[in-house]
């Protein structure tokens, strides 16, 4: 076993032991707890109104445009990383430093320019047609 | 497999999440109840009692404990019955996960996992979390957790891009992913009496990281997946223990965000302008720890009190906040802290 994974079969065996607990608990509770069906009760509660309609329906898109938006910026995000974590040493190099400031100076500028332009777009208002 | 490892893993787990994780959290249940109750001029829990021993209220937790687990345990018709058990666990075990990567004291032993690249594994875990409020109001087949749960999802990963660009500054500062070697980093003194702590160096990604985590926790004032006024939240059809494991993961999530903030920008377990060698023994690693306990209980009451003290968001208004406010700040973060460090 490579020393350096020891900390990962560690996460595994503490995310094991999590699981088991809070499953314990669940379980416990569906020994414990008593079991009185009636139709009413079973009924999805909607401030005392019967359920008229499928609530899993199709729905509005402003939640799928933030869903896209997510993955565009969080991925961009992620490229950032292994830049910053390596930036200071790049610096201490002559002529890699420059380049690497500029290098990120350009990325942070497209990712800017998608931000603008998803902005101007209107898509980051929540209520386009509303007046502001 | 080493036996070692294993129970030293075993040992810590019940130390760190058990003990500390867990227990704050439920001790966080009373402190809210009273807390909000001290603010709003009220008595707040104060009935349960142990043969006539109140202790201001501090059984309740005891009490709801004993509630939950005799309570009973149904299903809605119509429910996914799969997604609804498991719902709350998936949003419970990514929070108790994430303790095993932060380091609650100086090397190897007072961490779970101490990982080279502990944040990325952070922020892995953390995001699983939102599957735990997404599904838990999906498979419910009702309206008003349909749409509490949608809130949740559309919110959490709004914040989500802003909380990962946040710590992007601190990573160009420490040139690090791992969590003990940022803290480690943090126990050096600018000009000789300023302790390096994130705060000092990254004090806008700390602003934006604290409210960013605020609205992952999807507390007050970002409560609108729960919002009880309006749409009652993604575990309206929740009983007994899988409400309280939903009531829980919120609490724990407290913690957890407390302790990331104090690891990240409060210096950890560092003590400033004290000289370890001046302490013997073991003793220094109690301070240490203790320091780190201290720190992570002083965000915690930031975090109650700015629940208790500041009013809910619109929805319009949370999306605008993570999108034209919060995103475009960490951006500029970015990059003045790419421009001051080239110059230094």
């Amino acid at each position: 076993m490579a020393s350096n994974f020891t900390p990962y079969y560690a996460l595994v065996f503490v995310a094991v032991l999590s699981i088991l607990l809070v499953l314990a608990l669940l379980v416990v509770n569906a020994i414990l707890g008593p079991k009185r069906r009636s139709r009413v009760k079973m009924t999805p509660f909607e401030c005392g109104n019967e359920p008229w309609d499928n609530p899993r329906k199709r729905i509005s898109v402003k939640y799928y445009l933030v869903a896209i938006f997510f993955i565009v910026f969080d991925i961009e995000a992620v490229f950032l990383y292994p830049w910053s974590v390596l930036y200071r040493g790049l610096l201490k190099q002559p002529g890699y430093g420059i380049l690497a400031l500029w290098e990120m100076l350009l990325f942070i500028g497209v990712l800017a320019m998608g931000l603008a332009y998803v902005w101007g777009k209107g898509d980051l208002d929540w209520n386009p047609g509303a007046k502001r | 497999m080493n036996w070692n490892i294993v129970l030293a893993a075993t040992i810590k787990w019940v130390f760190m999440v058990l003990v500390f994780g867990l227990g704050v959290a439920g001790i966080l249940t009373w402190v809210e109840r009273k807390m909000s109750a001290v603010i709003q001029d009220r008595v707040g829990p104060n009935r349960a009692s142990i043969l006539g021993f109140r202790m201001l209220g501090l059984f309740h937790p005891l009490a709801d404990a004993i509630k939950a687990f005799t309570k009973e345990d149904f299903v809605p018709d119509g429910a996914n019955r799969v997604l609804f058990f498991l719902a709350p666990l998936i949003a419970l075990v990514p929070g108790m996960l994430a303790f095993a990567v932060l380091p609650f004291g100086p090397g190897d032993n007072l961490v779970i996992a101490n990982m080279d690249s502990g944040i990325i594994a952070l922020l892995a875990i953390t995001s699983f979390g939102i599957y735990g409020a997404t599904l838990g109001g999906w498979s419910s087949n009702n309206a008003f957790a349909m749409l509490g749960s949608l809130r949740a999802a559309a919110q959490m990963i709004s914040y989500e891009v802003s909380m990962g660009l946040n710590l992007v500054g601190m990573f160009m500062v420490f040139g690090t992913l791992s969590f003990s070697q940022i803290v480690y980093a943090q126990g050096h003194l600018l000009g000789g009496w300023l302790p390096e702590w994130g705060i000092v160096v990254q004090p806008l990604a700390f602003i934006l990281f604290m409210a960013a985590a605020l609205a992952e926790n999807k507390r007050a004032p970002f409560d609108l997946p729960e919002g009880e006024s309006e749409i009652i939240g993604y575990n309206v059809e929740y009983s007994s223990m899988r409400f309280a494991t939903f009531f829980l993961s919120e609490f724990f999530e407290v913690v957890l965000i407390a302790a990331i903030v104090t690891v990240l920008f409060l210096g950890g377990w560092q003590i400033p302008w004290l000289d370890p060698k001046g302490i013997a023994g073991g003793w220094i690693r109690v301070l240490q720890v203790g320091a780190f306990v201290v720190k992570t209980l002083f965000v915690i009451w930031v975090m109650m009190l700015a629940r208790w003290t500041l009013p809910r968001f619109r929805y319009d208004q949370v999306m605008k906040l993570g999108w034209k406010i919060i995103l475009p700040l960490s951006l500029l973060n970015i990059l003045v802290t790419a421009i001051v460090l080239a110059m230094l």
